[in-house]
């Protein structure tokens, strides 16, 4: 068998445990995006529409932020994915000690278990994508543009984060990087607003954030606005952090379980 | 090189400064149940583990069906069955489910799958649990199924990392009868364990195992006539009337050693040393003579201080 047959194999058994278990995740993956639209996009939207005017925006505030949302959702989905999964296969469960029994390797399973992430993602960013659209946000079109930049931002996350999860001892980990990172990147990636909003120094660092480059893409996308940064910069980072963070999980979970 | 489907010669195994596996030589034939004896810490696991090709030697020589592991892993693999110490199940999934993924893993089709799959669920006596949940089934049903699981894929050679671990002694003695009926069937096995029933009961030939080194080699039979003596005299003596006896017991068996609660006379006719016992006056609060195990063997050999 082939790498990418085996990959397979890993994505097959990933699906059949999903249909016993989605039920555990819909709510994060499906409800928490749309109630964010309807809190922030419809609720403040209405304040920051008919207030004192929005400045810096010249759209409606649930346009600008419907497709930064789906960059964050993916983010999100793929960093969830990524994390107590992944800890249960090395750790909890040792499901992945038991695949590794077979002719599966440290690069199959890696490889397979980011290509189940990369479904659960199509899943996910389809129906946010449809949602969206609903919610006036968007056209049918343009809000299918906007699924692979979601799709690769999603991925990219969810690369790197197997490999850090892959060194944990604990899901102390865990929590400090959602905590720590996934959630200062949700609220200051310009999901919520323009980075022109932040003082000028932070800027800089904003920039160099992978959120900001998917949130850039999925909004130049599906609105057909400017990109608050060149679409090759972002397509490149996020391609990069996928790449490299694929071959630094299968290195890192190598070195975790093959001893 | 033989035709052994194992074959290790100063096999080692150091993580970092720790020796876990300090230079050992054996060799698994075709068709014999194999044991690794040996206290917590002996190196048993990871002598297990490089057999199975997830762990790649330190140093030395390791043949698995004739091939290398560091070369030939997933070849290797392909072949194994592997019944690791915890069950590693996918507890969602039903037990049908898990033997699927499992069969898929190995590129097997859905078909030949789905036929083992009759096979092992009647060999294991699960099937009537075919369609339940994993999680709620009792210690025993999920070893059975992990064994189930290890031979989806018809392994030639079969790897059981401690089997019985935990197990009540009714599932304890069918998983025993299981093993017994596939080596019948020609499955070489190799197992490890600290328990001496189940090496007496389940091995042709074992390696007794301390701190990562190979103490003796041989059939149960043999290491018992080897290190220990046909029968044991445990005698128990009133409360601190131990130590005055103790010394004249000297001489009345080949071997007699004092415990801080009991003395054991090694010898081979228990009833013949009673009653030279009996003959010197010596009066035991209590005697028990019984045949000697590989328990014996393995604490002459392993010593008896605790080892955690």
């Amino acid at each position: 068998m082939t790498m990418l047959a085996l990959s397979g194999r890993v994505v097959e058994a990933s699906a059949r445990v999903y249909r016993r278990t989605w039920r555990g995740s819909v709510i994060s993956t499906f409800f928490n995006p749309i109630l964010y639209l309807l809190a922030m996009g419809v609720g403040l939207g209405q304040l920051v529409d008919d207030g004192t005017g929005s400045t810096t925006l010249a759209i409606p505030y649930l346009t600008f932020l419907a497709p930064g949302l789906l960059a964050a959702t993916a983010m999100m989905t793929g960093a969830g994915d990524a994390s107590w999964p992944v800890m249960a296969g090395i750790k909890w469960r040792k499901t992945y000690d038991a695949i590794l029994a077979t002719p599966v390797g440290v690069p199959e399973l890696v490889v397979g278990h980011l290509s189940w992430v990369g479904i659960r993602l199509l899943f996910v960013t389809v129906v946010y994508s449809g949602v969206m659209t609903a919610f006036g946000a968007t056209t049918i079109a343009q809000g299918a543009l906007a699924i692979p930049p979601a799709l690769l931002t999603g991925l990219g996350f969810a690369a790197i984060i197997t490999a850090y999860t892959a060194r944990l001892k604990d899901e102390q980990g865990l929590a400090a990087l959602f905590r720590f990172a996934i959630m200062p990147l949700f609220l200051f990636s310009g999901t919520f607003f323009p980075l022109s909003q932040l003082p000028g120094w932070i800027q800089p660092a904003a920039y160099a954030t992978p959120l900001f480059h998917g949130v850039s893409l999925c909004r130049g996308l599906a609105l057909g606005t400017d990109f608050a940064v060149h679409p090759m910069y972002s397509i490149t980072y996020l391609l990069a952090m996928l790449i490299l963070g694929t071959l630094l999980a299968i290195r890192l979970m190598g070195r975790r379980l093959i001893t | 090189m033989t035709d052994a489907l194992v074959d290790a010669r100063n096999l080692r195994k150091e993580f970092g400064e720790l020796v876990a596996v300090d230079g050992i030589d054996f060799e698994v034939r075709a068709g014999e149940a194999f044991g690794f004896l040996g206290p917590n810490g002996a190196g048993k696991s990871s002598t297990m583990k490089m057999i199975g090709s997830v762990s790649p030697r330190t140093d030395g020589d390791l043949r698995v069906l004739g091939k290398d592991p560091n070369e030939h892993g997933q070849e290797i693999r392909a072949q194994l069955g592997v019944i690791p110490q915890e069950d590693n199940l996918d507890l969602e999934l039903t037990v049908y489910e898990n033997l699927l993924i499992y069969g898929r893993y190995f590129g097997m089709s859905r078909k030949v799958i789905n036929e083992r799959i009759d096979e092992l669920l009647t060999f294991t006596q699960l099937d009537e649990r075919r369609h339940s949940r994993v999680e709620p089934l009792s210690g025993g049903m999920k070893r059975r199924l992990t064994i189930a699981r290890g031979l989806i894929n018809t392994p030639k050679l079969l790897l059981l990392d401690e089997p019985t671990t935990g197990l009540d002694p009714q599932a304890r003695h069918l998983l025993w009868d299981r093993l017994y009926r596939l080596k019948q069937e020609g499955v070489t096995l190799i197992i490890t364990t600290h328990y001496m029933d189940e090496a007496e009961q389940l091995c042709d030939r074992l390696v007794i195992m301390d701190k990562g080194r190979i103490v003796t080699e041989g059939s149960p039979r043999d290491l018992i006539e080897q290190h220990s003596r046909r029968e044991v005299l445990e005698m128990r003596f009133a409360v601190g009337t131990q130590e005055e006896y103790a010394g004249r017991l000297e001489g009345l068996a080949p071997r007699v050693e004092i415990l801080p609660d009991r003395v054991l006379l090694y010898t081979d006719d228990a009833d013949a040393t009673a009653d030279a016992v009996a003959a010197q006056g010596i009066v035991p609060e209590s005697t028990v003579s019984r045949r000697s195990t590989l328990e014996d063997v393995f604490l002459r050999l392993t010593g008896r201080t605790l080892v955690e």
